[in-house]
């Protein structure tokens, strides 16, 4: 059987915590600096332990004690929750009322499960290359409303040549996927752009007229995370943000969403002039992608069957026609060409026959491709959400693995695994991984390859156990570096490991560290800004 | 009449003097509550007027397009009539201003006990708010702006033409030429939560940008979110208020008045059998509870939303909790879940709901209101109202495969066509009881389960019933084709009827 049964979790764990868990930046991350009083004594976190235990309501006097309370009991897995009015391990002590959710970063949570209408390959938590792209185009489209596109990288010919190219992934001419990811933005850019001021003409796709790159929400520091089995998550850590309202984070859940409607309703994107921008700056996202995950992947216009789920979403003057045609044309790709040129037609402006504007063509890529949030996630202030770098113990059955892993362990099909080629996905065991923005997430152009157990066990084991800290280094410094988002670990063979806690951190010898370096590199970046507004605030004390 | 603590109560005697100075608006937040002494019977007065008020506006919202020149017109004749302020005129108003706030303060007392209660209350607030808000002159406005501390500055020319194509596109209703004569003004995302969420105004970097016409959905949003923290305060300091024993009947029936029971009372618990269930669902079961039954059959499975709405409403209709974790498991362990995962994962919140976990909460079953308003539907999800949440075309199937006449359906579909989604499940009970009107206005599933089991089961009870409620069946003759005009004159006499009883309680004492 697999390695990675639950079973084997207690003996796991206890390393995880001891040597790779990256408690420093963790610390630093949930702390924010220390501005507001007690924030991280004041906050939540919950542990699932074995047999599915599950304790609320911890919370600790500081980084350290939350580190040591880590390694004694070895949670399978940390959810982070809530700062409250009061310490959350005393809350009992408090009056009812009292005890009260007061801030938390906003949340996003994408599920692969909620695309089971949209999916041909894959259904429920399984996931496979094709469908990853989902995931890709939701994190580029929130992550535009978020913090927006650099000016300079939007306008920048998309020409890059791919890197590592992979040969699981679908990608067809149109497919953007990941060269502009493979450019790290210089630090600062984003600001440059905005007080530039004026909006540039920029290149952009046929659907939008010189729409000026820009950010809706104006956020700052937002971390995308790998969920660990089948989605992303998104942590938004701005100060304002991390006191907003159960309200307006349903809000902003709402005003980013556009499919909508559940088993009874077939269309569920619904688009009437006038446009907004919001909208047409989607579509202008899902559109890079559409033809290469859409018509070539999924070919959703390939059969008789899965061309009329499409045609139900066209007015009913246009779908007859259309039905007609379709069998004469040769694929999805010349099919949509076909249905996309009809609704063009009706939005031209003054064009002849030209009734209301309808823009099928658009609610259908919305309808397969556009994120589809949780909004109950995001909306309570009090709700837990896993956190990063929380194993995720997959509950038994389902542990197959995959044949060429470093632990060379026979693959082994278990209940409910994808297709072939998605072999990472069937670790049984992952740490959830990172990226700041989508720049890893478009990077790795198959679904993540989080590094599992044995990847991380195995460097980690053989770097205590030479404990030849400085010369290997370098080296990790090295990967960590250039970025590599995809896990390169796991090379070097096993051996025993003393339980001792080594310096330098051993994560940095693992398939971990890329990670753990983005992580700390947001961690980073908060500090910065921390320190630029409070040299702001002191200057302007000083004029006065 | 005192409402509050000894704080309260010192500064009334400094304000008795030159009350007049606290209403220096004919409109006002209601921050602050009132410090004066009144009688009971004025108190009484004063509660049972704006229940009346706030029935009214709920009817009229149902029937009548907000804003419209009919729900204009009715509503102020009501305001009139009751002795509310109506109109922004002259300055003696002042005894319908003191009204005003004294009436809203006793309805939050009474409304503030359950989420139910608030989220009516706060609803029909709003729409009162609004209605009189936009009745104002503009100077009126911008001075009311003012002293709620609204204001805000506008953009300048330059940024309104650069950004004029975006605005412009944001803004549903105004053409280029009204984008360029309106003002806009860059107001916070928190400030104008109901127009970015609907996408209504342009957003960027973190602001809406509001046009002048827009400005009420800014002032409302405001208002809510502090009536809202004001309700739940209120009922943190309930029990204080309650321990007056002149008051708490008083208030209670205050409150019971609108909603009628929250069906969390079970007298009829351990009466079904999991054996009936089927049956049941296709009788007695509205809608939405049968699309939800139909869908677990199938997939043996519900998402959460569909758990708890379901699964609320058959607690309502007298469910064990044990027969709960047996009807569930059962059903769950024919798909892809596990009896184990089903213990582990499922009946936790089962028992939750039925108040045995967590803080034990003992959770009433989901109101139209609340299945309407809130959590609606997503991917996968059966829940919500179908009358609402359905594509017509396949609520019109459903209809055909349930056998409802055709003329029924375009009746139901016209209903749900003009967003009167209960009326549309009320004649639908009609149409499946074959009665021509139920004479009672439907506002819970567990009502409409109640009131089919009461018909099926015919007899005495029946017949007792009819006695009681008055001749709704005599009057249905005379009323061959019910409308959407129509039904809210029904709704109305039970709305009057019920504030008689009211009326009747408070001079009983």
């Amino acid at each position: 059987m697999a390695p990675f049964e639950p079973a084997a979790l207690p003996e796991l764990l206890p390393v995880f915590y001891r040597r790779l868990f990256p408690h420093g930046p963790y610390g630093r991350w949930l702390g924010y600096g220390g501005v507001v009083k007690n924030y991280f004594q004041l906050r939540e976190f919950s542990f699932t332990l074995r047999d599915d235990i599950y304790v609320r309501f911890q919370s600790f006097g500081s980084p350290q004690e939350l580190e040591r309370e880590l390694q004694r009991i070895n949670p399978y897995k940390i959810d982070i929750g809530a700062v409250y009015s009061h310490r959350p391990n005393q809350h009992n002590t408090v009056h009812l009322g009292a005890f009260q959710p007061q801030e938390k970063e906003l949340v996003f949570d994408i599920d692969m499960t909620d695309y089971d209408d949209v999916r041909t390959c894959c259904s429920s938590a399984e996931i496979c290359s094709k469908c990853w792209t989902l995931m890709t185009i939701a994190v580029r489209v929130i992550d535009r409303a978020l913090v927006g596109e650099g000016l300079g990288d939007a306008a920048r010919p998309r020409s890059a040549p791919q890197q590592r190219p992979d040969p699981h992934h679908h990608r067809g001419k149109g497919g953007a996927g990941g060269e502009r990811g493979m450019r790290r933005r210089p630090a600062g850019s984003r600001r440059g752009a905005r007080l530039g001021g004026t909006p540039q003409p920029v290149p952009t796709p046929s659907c939008s007229p010189a729409v000026a790159p820009a950010e809706d929400l104006g956020v700052r520091h937002r971390l995308w995370v790998y969920s660990g089995r089948r989605g992303v998550h998104c942590w938004v850590c701005d100060d304002a943000v991390r006191k907003w309202s159960p309200a307006l984070r349903a809000a902003a859940v709402e005003y980013l969403t556009l499919v909508k409607g559940g088993a009874e309703t077939v269309k569920k994107v619904n688009i009437s002039e006038p446009v907004h921008p919001f909208i047409r700056r989607s579509v202008s996202v899902v559109e890079k992608y559409f033809e290469a995950y859409a018509l070539v992947g999924q070919d959703i216009l390939g059969t008789p069957e899965s061309w009329d789920k499409v045609l139900a979403l066209v007015p009913e003057d246009i779908r007859e026609p259309l039905r007609g045609e379709f069998p004469k044309k040769r694929d999805s790709v010349q099919r949509w060409e076909l249905l996309k040129g009809r609704m063009e037609r009706t939005r031209r402006p003054g064009g002849p026959g030209r009734g209301t504007a309808c823009y099928a063509d658009w609610e259908i890529m919305l309808q397969y491709c556009f994120p589809r949030l949780d909004i109950n996630v995001s909306k309570g202030v009090g709700h837990l959400l896993k956190s990063p770098f929380s194993v995720h113990p997959k509950t038994g059955g389902s542990g197959g693995l995959w044949g060429q892993h470093p632990t060379g362990h026979p693959p082994t099909a278990g209940r409910g695994t994808p297709g072939r080629d998605s072999p990472l996905l069937q670790v049984a065991f992952r740490c959830r991984w990172i990226c700041r923005g989508w720049t890893s997430l478009t990077r790795s152009p198959s679904p993540p390859s989080a590094p599992c157990a044995t990847s991380w066990m195995r460097p980690a084991t053989t770097g205590s156990r030479r404990r030849a800290g400085r010369r290997s280094r370098s080296g990790v410094h090295g990967v960590s570096e250039d970025g590599d988002g995809t896990g390169t670990g796991g090379v070097v063979p096993a051996a025993p490991l003393p339980l001792s806690s080594p310096t330098p951190p051993d994560y940095k010898k693992t398939s971990l560290a890329p990670y753990v370096r983005v992580f700390e590199q947001f961690v980073e970046e908060m500090e910065r800004a921390r320190r630029g507004e409070l040299l702001r605030r002191s200057d302007l004390q000083g004029d006065f | 009449m005192e409402f509050s603590s000894g704080r309260a109560r010192l500064k009334q005697g400094r304000l008795a003097g030159d009350r007049r100075e606290l209403y220096p608006h004919s409109l006002q937040f209601y921050l602050e509550p009132p410090t004066e002494s009144i009688s009971l019977v004025e108190f009484e007065s004063f509660a049972i007027d704006r229940l009346k008020l706030l029935k009214v506006v709920e009817n009229l919202g149902v029937s009548h397009v907000r804003g419209s020149d009919t729900y204009k017109t009715k509503l102020e004749s009501e305001l009139r009539k009751l002795k509310f302020p109506y109109k922004a005129l002259a300055e003696d108003d002042y005894e319908a201003r003191r009204k005003d706030h004294i009436s809203h303060f006793i309805l939050r007392l009474a409304y503030c006990q359950s989420e139910e209660l608030r989220r009516w209350f706060l609803q029909q607030e709003m729409d009162l708010l609004r209605y009189r808000f936009n009745e104002l002159t503009d100077g009126l406005r911008q001075k009311f702006l003012e002293h709620v501390n609204l204001s805000f500055e506008a953009i300048s020319e330059d940024l309104k033409s650069e950004l004029a194509n975006e605005l412009c596109a944001s803004t549903p209703g105004l053409g280029m030429i009204k984008v360029k004569e309106q003002m806009f003004y860059k107001v916070g995302l928190a400030d104008a939560v109901d127009l970015f969420r609907a996408r209504r105004v342009f957003i960027k970097d973190g602001f809406a940008y509001v046009p002048l016409k827009e400005i009420d959905a800014i002032v409302l949003n405001n208002y809510r979110t502090k009536l809202s923290k004001a309700l739940a305060l209120t009922a943190r300091s309930l029990p204080s208020v309650q321990s007056d024993e002149r008051l708490q009947p008083l208030l209670n029936h205050l409150s019971h008045s609108y909603v009628g029971p929250d069906y969390s009372v079970q007298k009829n618990t351990g009466k079904i059998s999991l054996e009936q269930i089927d049956a049941l669902s296709v009788k007695s079961y509205p809608l939405c509870m049968r699309q939800l039954h139909k869908a677990l059959r199938d997939n043996h499975h519900l998402r959460h939303g569909g758990r708890m709405q379901y699964g609320l409403f058959l607690k309502g209709i007298g469910l064990t909790l044990e027969q709960a974790l047996e009807f569930w498991k059962k059903e769950f362990i024919r798909g892809k879940v596990d009896a184990d995962k089903f213990d582990k994962g499922y009946a936790y919140s089962i028992r939750h709901s039925y108040g045995k976990e967590g803080k034990r909460t003992d959770y009433t079953p989901y109101s139209c209101m609340k299945i309407i308003m809130s959590n609606p539907p997503s991917q996968g999800d059966y829940h919500g109202c179908p009358f609402r949440h359905s594509d017509p075309e396949l609520l019109k199937q459903k209809l055909q495969s349930y056998k409802i006449p055709p003329s029924g359906i375009t009746q139901i579909l016209e209903l749900v066509k003009g967003m009167h989604y209960q009326l549309a499940c009320q004649k639908y009970f009609e149409l499946t009881h074959d009665v021509d009107d139920i004479g009672f206005s439907l506002n819970h599933p567990n009502q409409y389960f109640a009131e089919s089991q009461r018909l099926l089961s015919g007899g005495r009870e029946l017949k007792k019933e009819l006695s009681n409620s008055g001749n709704s069946q005599q009057k249905s003759n005379s009323q061959e084709s019910m409308n959407s005009s129509s039904t809210p004159t029904s709704s109305n006499t039970t709305a009057d009827a019920e504030l008689e009883g009211l009326e009747a309680y408070f001079t009983e004492d």
